[in-house]
Formats: structure tokens, sequence, C-alpha cells
């Protein structure tokens, strides 16, 4: 290990970390440790976030929209020259891997924790990336990284490499401005939709293409540089687990990795780093195919979401670590002294509906705990980093991830039956979250054997989706949660109040119709959907029902435990969960929550049902909040159904609004730019008669 | 408080022949009521389904609220009274909750003959709006019929009850600030079309409900228009060009919806006030009842074992226990309303016909609601009787029922014969609704009574004559008069001709007077002014 010479010390007693969310905290967390004086940035819709009210300050930078706020260079330098701080940190996402930035800060003498504006640079340009890694024999996928973006030179390159192929915005970053296109004949559309997401993002939309593997493994390697030319890796992290190329369950060390092919890997990142004169932490993300070749993909100037892992199986602190390099300290510790401890994995908790294709979810946390002790587990084998608290909004401006779950377990098998009961443990309400979603992950035989790839989901989706595994206990379950609200929201002593559907000479039914909630579907039952009946009889007691579905009878038991927890018994099989009914109209869906998953399910009320579908054909209602984009067609021009209409984006992410049937738009609601709610009425349409 | 114990064991040998027996007749009442239910035929449930409409109970069922108790009318109407079966007179009718409110609900069955008026049907119906007036309830018809049937012209169309009477009604209750909301998920052909048209709202169902004073054959025949049924009143018409209708409704379902949507703007207030007890279901059990009671009406069994499994926590303070002792008189709770009970406990006397008027009048002075409990074969005959002036006392007692303006409701618990049945509020005495257990009787008097009387009356003839009339020549005489009291006392005979408003199983007895109780709170408890009582 090389000493630190006295001259290269740049001592800072602030730190101003740029950003918001899980990240922010974590950062204070070990600042604080350190000594140092932490400052936070909030935009207002973070006036009340749990970052400023962890930090010792906090500034207000701007309004909600991010361009506005975490992405206002000016505002942030500012924010940190009033509270006199010395250092920033941008955690990950915002300004991470904006050379401009760190030029900024370099002018105005404020340190940034991070590599320097050239390193950024080289490999901002996934382009030029490209050709430096190709000099310093970094293998490569084969691909267009050229500076010349005329639409059809793109296409014919695109041809060339052959089918599929993965467009990707050079600037890009965490899946913004990147699909893969099947075939040449969604070329261009995907080309224009990357393009719009990427401006959008990154005020960039050059692109750059690959070939797409068709088996590949996302492993990763941690590097860490100071500024004194010492280089290590901290290990690779396998990030195969994806959806729509974000990141869902991430774990260290990648499972089957030889220790010869983990050297030849860490010393090609190793090279990479060095080979752009790399400051800092830093992650080089290579696709690992069957056969372990491995190609370079990009690499992360900054610290990854996912770096927890690398600090469980390492016992490092990595914003430690960047903290002392951004001082001019030397690297903690040298190659031979990094070894790896057991096996860890992080899950990502995100505020989105994984049944409605993970369309962001918003909302108040009633609830956001993980009971630990309960569940028999040790702050040593958990870590929850997490930006959010009970109470706390989830709005529609930033990323939804809310935290990260990370376990720590000897070898993979205990860490990931850690992983499960902290899964189970976590108790979070009032959001709609892939909680149950990441339970059925990380229950997967397929992933618990460790054969994964970035496919994984889409291959298993028939077992990983709630709305494919549907039993007949599900439906009772869900149908006596019903029956039991009825008995419930009787408001008087009056008989008729009781709900029991009292017939004379017959005995007492009560019809509940469920149906599972699929994709795209908004608050209103649709009028063709398939139902499934349970008939529910009051057996002896109050709580006792005979249920039948379709032929089978099952007998049932309900009782309310604390809060939403009850507990219900089929056919002498007890279980615990919690059950709470939601919906705008007449609270008409059920989700119920246990150790393995949540469902959730439509009850057809009795006027929860949408008959005017006249009407509801006409006009198109928006499915989130967000904004408005682009207006895609003109009215009164005819269009085919499953046509793009108009498109909006929230979170960040693009939803595209589609002719339902064919026909003509008649008016837009709104212009590209404005803010819409979830359920705002978007356009006016006539089907075609 | 005084809490009913009771006297029976369930493991002796009479009670378990009894149940068993008791049990046999609810089972058939079941099984006959299932079989109504299902309507007209496989054919023509099959026709209506095709066309994209709902059975008449379905759209009961989507109407009321989720899980709303549905307390049917007379589901026996016409039962074996036709030669071709007419399942539940082709009506369905009662009291269900729509939006909160109870509602009484008049839904023709279209799969039955074509949901056309029998002189049943019309009867149905009249007493439905009776019920409808007499409790304040508003009315709800869901309608789909093909108006009288023809053949039976005579019988429902000109008199005083028949068809007009509906329309009659419609006109008044609205008068009395009762809702008429008509719903036209069929045709509604010639008179029909008022039922609409006289309503205070009507929706209509597209391509399904048509309304016309002269369906398109008759405009054929008339003035010699072609024109089909939808583009003559079909829902377009009505609700865009004449304005009959008021909403327009995409099919069944999305009608109820409205129909419901109607009742939630009706600003509906209960206008009755008791002094509630919290409900509480009776410590004895109301499965015990068909042991209790069994089906021998020779077989006497205390009343107040029946009353114990009816009323609120088996709780019953009793009124002159020790007077008059063959009419039980008390107050209880049934699903928490007060209520007075006036129930049989052998032959009526003058005492116990003075005591019944003297506590109904004591509940018409305090407006509590009258539940009478039928089980009696007459006032006491003979000398001693009649020179007591059991008559006048017997008079009184039918004064105070006729006269008492409370809420009265009427279970035939066992035998309802003569003069027993004016004197414990009968179908005559208006009772707000009156019901029949499976096991009771109703006829002027017992057949073998009646044989007696007709074999005496026989006998005194030929002797006069000088005629010889063996013993099997007698027996043989008097068979066929106990014959047809049995056939035609029976309460599936009686509930077919509307004597009553249904066979109830004994054991939802007291669910079935909660209901019907707590619909009558809907109306003001008027105050009762008594006639003159023969002293």
């Amino acid at each position: 290990m090389t000493l630190t010479p006295a001259s290269h010390i740049k001592r800072f007693d602030t730190l101003l970390i740029a950003n918001r969310g899980e990240i922010a905290c974590r950062i204070m967390r070990t600042a604080r440790a350190m000594g140092l004086r932490t400052v936070a940035i909030y935009s207002d819709a973070d006036a009340n976030a749990r970052h400023v009210r962890e930090a010792d300050e906090a500034v207000r930078i701007g309004p909600a929209a991010a361009r506005e706020s975490y992405l206002d260079v000016a505002a942030v330098i500012a924010a940190a020259q009033r509270t006199g701080t010395g250092a920033i940190h941008p955690g990950y996402g915002f300004l991470s891997e904006n050379g401009t930035f760190v030029e900024a800060l370099d002018t105005a003498g404020i340190t940034f924790v991070g590599p320097p504006a050239s390193a950024i640079a080289a490999m901002g340009d996934k382009s030029a990336a490209k050709v430096r890694m190709e000099k310093a024999s970094v293998p490569l996928v084969p691909g267009y990284h050229g500076a010349d973006q005329d639409d059809a030179l793109l296409r014919r390159e695109a041809d060339s490499i052959g089918y599929p192929v993965l467009l990707k915005a050079s600037a890009g970053g965490g899946g913004k401005g990147m699909r893969v296109v099947e075939s040449g004949d969604e070329f261009q559309a995907m080309l224009d939709g990357c393009r719009r997401e990427s401006r959008a993002a990154f005020s960039d939309d050059r692109m750059l293409i690959e070939k797409y593997l068709t088996q590949p493994r996302h492993v990763e390697v941690q590097v860490f540089c100071d500024s004194h030319g010492n280089g290590v890796y901290l290990f690779e992290r396998d990030c195969s687990v994806q959806r729509r190329h974000q990141k869902v369950l991430e774990e260290a060390p990648a499972p089957g990795m030889s220790e010869a092919l983990r050297c030849k890997m860490g010393d090609a990142a190793v090279r990479a780093a060095q080979e752009i004169g790399y400051v800092g932490a830093g992650t080089v993300e290579f696709l690992l195919d069957a056969d372990g070749s491995f190609y370079f993909m990009e690499m992360n100037t900054r610290l990854q979401v996912e770096h927890p892992i690398t600090e469980m199986i390492t016992g490092q602190d990595l914003v430690e670590w960047q903290l002392r390099v951004a001082m001019g300290e030397s690297l903690p510790c040298t190659q031979q002294e990094l070894s790896i401890n057991g096996h860890s994995f992080e899950a990502r908790l995100y505020a989105e509906d994984p049944e409605q294709d993970f369309l962001p979810a918003t909302g108040t946390l009633s609830r956001f705990h993980v009971d630990l002790e309960g569940a028999g587990l040790t702050p040593e084998q958990v870590r929850l980093d997490s930006g959010v608290e009970s109470g706390d909004t989830v709005s529609m401006h930033y990323d939804p991830m809310l935290a990260k779950l990370i376990v720590h377990g000897p070898d993979r098998a205990a860490a990931l039956a850690t992983l499960n009961r902290a899964l189970a443990a976590l108790d979070v309400q009032g959001v709609v979250t892939n909680r149950a979603f990441l339970q059925r992950l990380a229950t997967h035989p397929d992933f618990a054997s460790g054969n994964v790839d970035t496919r994984f989901i889409e291959r298993h989706e028939d077992s990983l989706f709630a709305k494919h595994r549907y039993t007949h206990e599900n439906y009772a379950s869900a149908a006596l949660v019903g029956l039991h609200q009825l008995a419930r929201e009787s408001e008087s002593h009056s008989p008729w109040d009781r709900h029991d559907g009292f017939r004379l000479n017959a005995p007492r039914t009560i019809r509940i119709a469920l149906c599972p909630i699929t994709q795209g579907q908004g608050q209103n039952v649709p009028a063709d959907a398939e139902f499934c009946v349970v008939e529910g009889q009051r057996a002896a007691g109050a709580n006792d029902w005979q249920l039948t579905i379709g032929n089978e009878t099952l007998h049932a038991t309900i009782s309310s435990l604390e809060g939403d927890a009850v507990a219900i018994t089929l056919n002498g099989h007890r279980r615990r969960l919690q059950a709470r009914l939601v919906g705008e109209r007449e609270r008409n869906i059920v989700v119920m929550v246990d150790s393995q998953r949540e469902t959730r399910l439509y009850w057809n009320r009795i006027d929860s049902i949408d008959h005017g579908h006249h009407e509801a054909e006409s006009t198109l209602t928006a499915p989130m909040h967000g904004t408005v984009v682009t207006l895609l067609q003109e009215p009164g021009v005819r269009v085919e159904k499953g046509m793009p209409l108009m498109v909006m984006e929230a979170m960040k992410m693009e939803h595209t609004i589609n002719a339902p049937t064919n026909g003509q738009v008649e008016s837009f609601h709104f212009s590209a730019g404005d803010t819409v709610g979830q359920g705002d009425v978007l356009l006016e349409f006539a089907p075609e008669e | 408080m005084s809490i009913l114990q009771t006297q029976i064991n369930p493991r002796a040998e009479d009670f378990q022949a009894r149940d068993a027996a008791m049990r046999s007749e609810v089972g058939k009442l079941n099984k006959l009521t299932a079989a109504i239910s299902q309507g007209g035929g496989e054919t023509s449930r099959t026709r209506h389904e095709s066309r994209g409409k709902l059975f008449v109970r379905d759209r009961i069922d989507h109407l009321l609220d989720e899980g709303s108790p549905f307390l049917e009318f007379s589901a026996l109407a016409a039962h074996s009274v036709y030669d071709d079966p007419i399942p539940a007179a082709g009506l369905v009718t009662g009291i269900g909750r729509v939006s909160g409110v109870e509602c009484v609900i008049v839904a023709n069955d279209a799969t039955v003959k074509g949901g056309t008026y029998f002189p049943m049907t019309v009867k149905k119906h009249l007493r439905a709006q009776e019920i409808a007036r007499k409790h304040r309830l508003p009315c709800i018809y869901l309608v789909d019929s093909g108006g009288a049937f023809l053949p039976r012209q005579d019988e429902v169309f000109p008199d005083r009850d028949h068809f007009g009477r509906i329309f009659y009604n419609q006109a008044t209750l609205s008068s009395e600030g009762i809702p008429q909301i008509a719903v036209v998920m069929g045709s509604c052909t010639a008179g029909g079309a008022y039922v609409p048209a006289m309503a205070d709202e009507s929706i209509i169902v597209k391509e399904q409900g048509t309304i016309f004073l002269g369906g398109p054959p008759l405009v054929k025949a008339a003035t010699g228009e072609s024109i089909s049924a939808e583009d003559l009143g079909g829902a377009d018409v009505h609700a865009k060009v004449s304005g009959v209708a008021d909403h327009y409704a995409e099919n069944d379902a999305h009608a109820l919806q409205l129909a419901r949507a109607c009742v939630s703007r009706l600003n509906w207030q209960k206008r009755g006030k008791l002094a509630m007890a919290e409900p509480k279901p009776p410590r004895l059990d109301p499965n015990e009842l068909y042991g209790i009671v069994g089906t021998d009406l020779k077989k006497p069994f205390d009343v107040r074992e029946v009353i114990g499994r009816i009323v609120d926590d088996s709780n019953f303070d009793e009124f002159k226990r020790y007077y008059g002792d063959t009419l039980v008189t008390g107050f209880a709770h049934i699903h928490g309303h007060p209520v007075g009970i006036v129930a049989n406990n052998g032959v009526l006397f003058s005492e116990s016909a003075v005591k019944g008027a003297h506590f109904i009048e004591l509940c018409a002075q305090r407006k509590i609601p009258l539940v009478f409990l039928q089980n009696i074969t007459g006032f006491m005959v003979g000398s001693k009787y009649e020179h007591e002036g059991i008559a006048k006392h017997g008079a009184k007692l039918v004064t105070a029922v006729a006269c008492a303006k409370v809420p009265k409701f009427t279970v035939l618990i066992g035998g309802s014969f003569g003069a027993g049945n004016y004197g414990m509020c009968g179908r005559a005495f208006d009772p707000n609704l009156l019901f029949m257990w499976p096991n009771a009787r109703i006829s002027v008097m017992g057949g073998e009574q009646a044989a007696g009387v007709l074999g005496q009356v026989k006998r005194e003839q030929l002797e006069r004559n000088g005629q010889a009339w063996s013993a099997a020549e007698e027996e043989a005489f008097k068979q066929p008069t106990r014959d047809q009291y049995e056939h035609q006392g029976h309460p599936y005979y009686a509930s077919a001709r509307l004597w009553d408003d249904g066979v109830i199983d004994p054991a939802q007895t007291r669910d079935v007077l909660g209901l019907s109780l707590a619909a009558a709170m809907n109306a003001e408890i008027e105050e009762t002014r008594f006639g003159v009582f023969r002293m």
C-alpha cells in the first residue's frame, strides 16, 4: 500500500449530497460516522422527505421537476456555496455522470466525490468508450458505435449486425433510452422512441447499436482507483435478473463464477478504468455468455445502486472509500487484502405494479416497516437502505425505487433463505409495490439453483406473475374478505342491513364475483371480464361460511386480528394474512398479502361495474400521473386499432396511448408538456362505425 | 325481564317424531320453492337468455344491495290453480333493500307465458302495491310483460280489483308520496304501457324494452302502417323522441344500476318511530320449533315454547299471565323492535277474548306493533258460554283487532278456524303481512267438525223421512267433506289464492317478522280510534 503524501490531502468537513431518497440517506450515514457535517438538497416535492429530515442542513433547490431541481447544476452549486460545503457527493443518477457539473465544481473549487470530468466523458460517450476499450484489449460485443447518426445508416448497421439488436442512447444508463429491436420493420419506431426518451433524460439523442445476446448474464465488476495510480477490483456482482433493462435482484459473488474467470474479468475491469485515468468508485459492466466469454458493455462512473452487496461480502464501506479517495488519500486496501466472505443479495423495492406491466405507483406509505426481530433476523444479516418511512408520500416526479433490502449469509443458500424471510417481514402499505413479485422471484426454483440470465423474468412469466396463478383458495380467501367486509358494512341493527342474502325457504347465499386484475385495467371492471363466482352460505358461527366455487365446497372461517391482519381457515388450513379493500368505486379491489405473495382481485360489487361503456369507449384516460410528451396523430385522421395516439411520460418512463379500435381522434385534451392526473380523460376517440 | 324457560326434551320419542314430520314438510316446501324459482320451462328460459336478458330473480339480485335480504311474497301464487303451471303467477314480488331503502319490487317473469297477467297475477300485483301503500315503500316495477292473458279477459279486465287497479294504485301511491319507478326490460304493450307512463321515473333498455299502446300487428291492422317494434316504441324512441322514458340503459344490468341510482336520489326517510333495543338472538334454539309444533294439529303445545324461539333473548314479559290463559299476551322484542304478542294457547273463552282486547288497546295506545300467532279452533261453544255472552266478548276482541292502527303481523302456526281466524287478525282484518307455516290449516271449521255437522243435518233429514242410515253409509257421506276441507285448508291451496303472503319455514319466522317490522317502520304509526265495544 502506498502512503499518501501530505500535499495531496484535500480535507473537507462538510459534504453536500446532490441526491435524494435512499442513496442520500446512505451516504449521510457514512459521512456522519466520519465526522462530516451533512447538507441535503431538496425540491418542493421533497420538502418533508426523509433525506431532508436526516441531514444536518438542507437547502431548497427548486420545484418538483428534476430538470429544475436535482438536475440544475447552478442551483446545486449555489446550495453548496450557501452552506460552505467543501465537497459534493452526487450519489447515482441525476448529476452523477455529468461532466459539465464536474467541471463547474472544479471552477468553484468544490471537491467532486467521483472521477475526473475527463473519465466521465470518456465513458459517458458509449461509442467513444468502446473505441478506447478496444485499444485496451477489453473484449466488446459486435455493434455500431459511430458518430454518423443518420437513420438509414443506423438501420443498415442494425441489419448487418443481425436482429435482435439493442438500441441504446450513447449518453444513457438505467434503462432509459434503450430498446430491443426484434426486426427491421419496427426499427424506425423504436429509434424514434429511444431518441425521444434519451433527449428527455440526457439532452442527447445519439444512439448506438449492439448485438443482442439471447442468453447473457449481466455480471459487473466493482473497481476502485485512487489519485496515486492504485487500482483494485472488489469482485463481481450478478445483476442478471432485470425487467425492462432495470435491475431487480442482484447478488455477489456471481453464482458459478470460477476463481480464474473472476481474476480475468477483474483484471480487465481495472485495465479499463486505468485506461481512462479513473479515480474513485466505478463499475465495469460485462455481458457474460454461457461459454465463459465476456464482453464489455459499459462503465458506470459512479457508485452503483447495488454497491451494498459488495460491501456485505468484502466488509468494506464503499462510500468511506469514495470520501477518502476524494480527500486525496490512497486506497484503504490492496488487492491482496481483499477477499470474499459469504454471499449477499439485494432486492430493490419499487413503488410499481408488476401485474400492470410495472406501472409506477404513487400514494402515501401508511406503513413501511421490517420486523427483523419478529422474523428472527439480525442487523448483521439484513440491511435496509431506505429513503422513506411510514407516512411518507411517493410522488410521480422521481424514480419509483423506495428501498433496497440487502442480506448476507455464509453461502448462497443461506443468504437466499434470509432474503425470503426478510421480504416476508417487510410490511409496506398504502402504495402498490413489487414486494410480492420479489418474493416470487426469490423463491423461484431456477433462481435458487443460480440458473439466471437477463431474460429470466420473460422466460418465467407464467410463474412469476400472479394473474397466471390464482387458485380456488385465492378466490375463496378474497371472497371471505368480501363477505367479512359486507358484514362489517352494516350500519344499523336493522335486519335489512345484515347483508346475509336472506331468502324465504332457501339457504342464505351471497355471490361474490371476482376477477384477477390484469394489465392495463383501471379502477373499473371491464364489462367483458370473466369472473369467478364464489357462493357463500353462512354456517354455524358468525364468521363461519360454506363456500362453493364450481363443484368445490370449502369450509371457511375468517377472523380479524389487529390492523388489516386476518386469519383465514380453509378446510382446516389456517393462514394469517393482511387483507384490505381499496379502490375508488365501492372499495372493490381486494388486496391480500401473505408471506408468499400479494394477490389483487376485482370484486364485482353492485355499483362498481361501468355499464356506460358506450361512453367509455370514446374516451381514453391517463393510466397514471405524468406529463404529456407528444401527440402523434392529427384529430380527424383515421387510425387503426393499436396505433399510437400520444405518448405520456411518468417516472421517467414512456407510456404510449394506443387506439382502442379503428377510428379517429376527435380532440386531444392536453398538449405536449401538460401534466395530467391519473384517470384524466386524455382525448376523445370516435370509433369507426 | 323474564327469560322463558323451556320444558321440552329434544331426545323424547314424541319430539323426534314431530320434528321429523315437520322437517319433511319444510323439505317439501323448500323443494317446491326452488322449482318455482326456475320460472317457465327450459325452452323459454333458453330463449330468454339468448336475447341477452337476465332472469327475473337475477334482475332482482342485480337491483338489490349486496347481500340484501329479499322478503318474497306469495311464491306459491297460482300453484295448481290453472290447467298449465304458472310458477309464482309469472310475477315475482317482495321487499328488498335498494340503495339503503326498503322497496317493494314487482317483476314480471317473461319466461312464464310471456309475463302475461292471469287472474292470480293481477291479484298478486295489487297485493304488492297494497303492501307498498301500507308500509309506505317505494315501488320498483321491472316490466317485461305481454299484458293481460287474453283468454281469461273476463277475470282480469273489468272488475274493481282487476288490471286497471294497477294504474289506479300507481297514481294514488304517487299522490301519497310513494315513489313509482319503472324499468322497461321487455315489452309493455297496451295497458302495460301505462306502467312506465304512470311511473314517476322510468328507465328503458336499449333493443329490449318497448312501450306502445298498440303493437305492430295492431297498428298494421288499424292503419296499415308497417313498422318494427323497435321503431314503434323502442328505447331510442322513448328516451330521445317521445319522452315516455327518462333514462336510457345499455342492457339489463345497466338499467338496474340506473334504478338503484334513482332510489338513491329519493331523499328517503323512515317515519316510524319505535324505542329500539339491541337485537339479540333467542336463547332457545329456533330449530326446535319443528319438534315442538309438529304437523298433527290435534297434538297441543305450549305456545310460550314458540314465542321463546322467536323473540329477542327469549325474553317475554307476559301480561295477565293467570287470567284467560288460553290466550297468551305480552311484550317482547323482535330484531330490536318492541312488539306486543297475542298467541293462542287453546280455545278462546270470554276471559281470553276480553284480555286480548285489553292488550290490543294497550299496544295501540303505546304505538307498539302487534304480532298474532294463530293456532285456534275457535271460540268455546255451549249454553254456559252463550249465556255469559261470549259473542259480545268475542266481538270486543274482533273490534279491537279491526280498529288497531299499529302495524299488525299474523302468522298461522297451527289451525285457523272459524271466528278464531277473525279474532286473531285473519286476512279480512288487514294485517300488514300474513304468513303460514306448512303445518297450518285454514277453513271455516275443522274438516271433522264440518263433516260432523253435515252428517248430523243429513241424519236428521233421513230420520224425519223414517229412513235408516248405517254407520258405514254415514262414514261414506262424511269422507268427501273431510277430504275437501283437508285439500282446501292446506297452506299451498291458501297461498296459491293469495289468502296469505307466503308459506314460511318456522325456523325463519323471527327473521321474517324482523324484516316485516323494519319495513313497516317506513310508515308513521297512526293514532287508533276504536269503534263501540259492546259491554
